[in-house]
């Protein structure tokens, strides 16, 4: 068998075998199961009861006197204070409020309840709410006047071409949610992945196998084998949670009615998606293999490495300025800049239009930059893997690059 | 033909000459000792001859060629800095390494259980490599160095490390290896070991060679003209020796430049002296290492 291909194997079953990996790929759609039954239950705990409940009010306006019946809630009015609290005493009444005579031109109602609340139930407040606008408006208005007077504002917003026509890629709040569930994936799998490429060269710098390793191999078969095998487990990784998310998604969808089953996937974003986790993996492997090479254990190599994984993680941190101004030019020049291209690139496809030169540019400027570094990279293996004990500093590694 | 031909190699780093104009060969059937002080350039050496590192100038055969992806199957080396994979078993770490070399896994586990057996290894096949000891874990690593039944074995501080029951082993492993026809480079400063293992050697301090050639003939050049006798009685004075050094149970005679210790012994034998040991004092090859090393330096 090709020796590359043995390197590939080794480096793909050693890396899917280890714990951390195991535990990181489960995880995931672990907490998002956890998540959807915990909803699950919590809103089965609290949902609204499917026995009559009665509220007592006591009207000092007049006229609050039809549409007693909100739902399963029932409105009882009383003439007094006492009577109205003696019945809440009794349990005749769940809870009662008051409409005061200056509720027309101010608006306040009082509300009086046993139970300690951090807010009002939200079905209760909108059979009150109901109660109250059906009352005020009655004979005023038309009834399908009142519905829409009390339904929130619902706005449908249609993104139109350049010509005229529907755009198939439509904007909204669930436009963002799979880039951003994609982006976080795509970080957490490029981070890892280039740790494991760190500290699997580190610990056989680390623990001498490097030399009997390129008395077998070449240079070139070892970091070729060792970057694709430990790449083919992150893309694994990433290819697990893909399949998970749809399923995930139908569950949550069927719990969480409404908002999820409104998603959608921007059309280019699997095979971009695809594309910049090729490219920000080969970068931030051969980046990791370099700092290996110079580094003389595992653990000043992550202290290294953590300068330029930052770059993966810190679009995270201004999420709210990168869906205020997704076209800043500070953004499209770090969805260029290679390091913190893939991830911040993932965010703003969900967020804008992307032009396509942007894409273009931020494409060939990681290939590039991934060519150069590979040439940097593999004259920093053949120098520095085979040193130990000593890091070299930075004046020696550029002299070391120069000769 | 030679399995290596190193010629005329040069290698320097930054400003400092590591390796100069260095020329040797290794023939098969021989263990070839390579030899020098710490620094002296014997590891950057082997890492040309092994294509890890490649030299400024001259030429390294192995086996005829130079060095190709496919010859680097036909090589047995076990670095002085070693190492395994900590979280692997004995077993999947013989049998990976041995992939490397082009081994077909269901050979490499049959020719492993031999070799395991044959070094009292076989009870960690299954262990992991951290729960070794040292001397263990090298065990292995020699192991994995000539289980692909290598023409060139290259052994770069193999003792350092083991106790004397595995030096003792990994010694007759090595003698075993020169009798099936292998060549064997063996870089010690342990120059007992070399004394008995190597057929020829090589000396070098600064990068270049200061000694090579048959162990027989470099001890035998190196002699000074004296003996060591252990006796009972009293000497006395013997015509043509010129000095006397006394040790703790021995004698040591030098000789003058006309006195050859067939003559010597002559005359001690018509004394009433009792002579418990005669021997022709040879330098031990530490000492000629010390002589040279510090000429030089």
């Amino acid at each position: 068998m090709n020796k590359t291909l043995l390197i590939f194997k080794h480096e793909f079953l050693h890396t899917i075998k280890r714990t951390g990996f195991i535990i990181l790929t489960l995880v995931l759609p672990m907490l998002a199961l956890l998540g959807i039954g915990i909803f699950h239950i919590v809103s089965g705990i609290s949902k609204p009861p499917s026995e009559l409940t009665k509220i007592g009010y006591i009207d000092e306006v007049g006229g609050f006197d039809q549409f007693t019946n909100q739902g399963n809630i029932t409105f009882i009015s009383f003439d007094g204070m006492e009577a109205i609290t003696q019945a809440l005493i009794n349990r005749d009444i769940k809870e009662y409020f008051v409409i005061p005579p200056e509720y027309t031109s101010k608006g306040i109602i009082t509300r009086y309840t046993l139970e300690k609340q951090l807010t009002t139930p939200p079905d209760i407040q909108t059979a009150i709410k109901d109660f109250l606008l059906n009352n005020l408006l009655a004979e005023k208005v038309p009834i399908a006047t009142v519905k829409v007077i009390g339904s929130p504002l619902s706005l449908v917003t249609i993104r139109l071409t350049a010509t005229g026509a529907i755009s198939p890629e439509q904007g909204g709040l669930t436009n963002l949610i799979i880039p951003g569930i994609f982006g976080i994936l795509l970080a957490l799998s490029l981070i890892f992945s280039s740790t494991y490429v760190l500290q699997g060269l580190g610990e056989e710098k680390e623990n001498r196998l490097m030399e009997i390793l390129l008395s077998s191999v070449s240079t070139r078969e070892l970091i070729t084998g060792k970057v694709l095998g430990i790449g083919a487990a992150g893309l694994t990784q990433v290819v697990i949670w893909m399949i998970s998310l749809p399923f995930l998604l139908n569950l949550a969808s069927s719990s969480i009615k409404g908002f999820f089953s409104m998603i959608q996937i921007p059309p280019n974003l699997l095979v971009l998606g695809v594309v910049y986790f090729i490219l920000g993996y080969l970068l931030f492997a051969m980046l990791s293999a370099g700092i290996a090479a110079v580094s003389t254990t595992v653990r000043e190599g992550q202290g290294l490495a953590s300068i330029f994984t930052i770059f993966a993680i810190a679009p995270f941190w201004f999420y709210s300025l990168l869906l205020a101004f997704p076209n800043s030019p500070v953004w499209v020049f770090f969805s260029i800049f290679p390091f913190s291209a893939p991830v911040l690139m993932m965010l703003r496809i969900g967020t804008t239009a992307v032009p396509t030169w942007q894409l273009a540019v931020s494409i060939a400027v990681m290939a590039l930059s991934i060519i150069g570094g590979l040439l940097l990279v593999a004259k920093l293996l053949r120098t520095y893997i085979l040193m130990y004990g000593k890091r070299p500093n930075l004046k020696e590694i550029m002299q070391n690059l120069r000769n | 033909m030679s399995v290596v031909e190193v010629s005329h190699i040069n290698k320097s780093y930054a400003d400092k000459v590591v390796v100069h104009d260095l020329s040797f060969s290794v023939a098969k059937n021989e263990i070839f000792g390579l030899i020098g002080p710490n620094g002296a350039g014997k590891t950057t050496t082997i890492r040309m001859m092994m294509d890890i590192i490649k030299p400024d100038s001259g030429q390294i055969a192995i086996l005829g060629d130079k060095l190709c992806e496919s010859s680097k199957n036909k090589l047995g080396y076990l670095p002085e800095e070693r190492g395994l994979y900590r979280n692997l078993s004995v077993i999947d770490s013989i049998v990976y390494l041995a992939s490397l070399k082009g081994m077909e896994k269901r050979s490499v586990k049959l020719k492993a259980e031999k070799l395991l057996n044959k070094t009292g290894m076989m009870a960690s096949k299954n262990k992991k490599i951290e729960e070794l000891s040292k001397g263990m874990s090298q065990i292995i690593q020699f192991i994995v160095t000539i289980i692909h039944d290598p023409e060139l074995i290259v052994l770069d501080e193999p003792f350092s490390g083991l106790d004397p029951v595995n030096t003792q082993l990994l010694k007759q492993m090595i003698l075993d290896l020169r009798s099936q026809g292998k060549a064997v480079v063996l870089s010690t400063h342990q120059m007992n070991q070399v004394e008995e293992l190597c057929d020829r050697l090589l000396m070098i301090n600064s990068g270049q060679a200061v000694l090579c050639g048959n162990l027989r003939e470099i001890k035998s050049k190196h002699r000074s003209n004296s003996i060591i006798i252990d006796f009972d009685g009293e000497l006395g004075q013997i015509p043509g020796v010129a000095g006397r050094r006394d040790h703790t149970g021995y004698v040591e005679l030098m000789l003058d430049e006309n006195t050859t210790p067939k003559q010597v012994l002559e005359q001690l034998v018509k004394t009433e002296i009792t002579i418990n040991r005669f021997e022709v004092a040879t330098p031990s090859l530490n000492e000629i290492f010390l002589k040279v090393v510090g000429k030089k330096s």
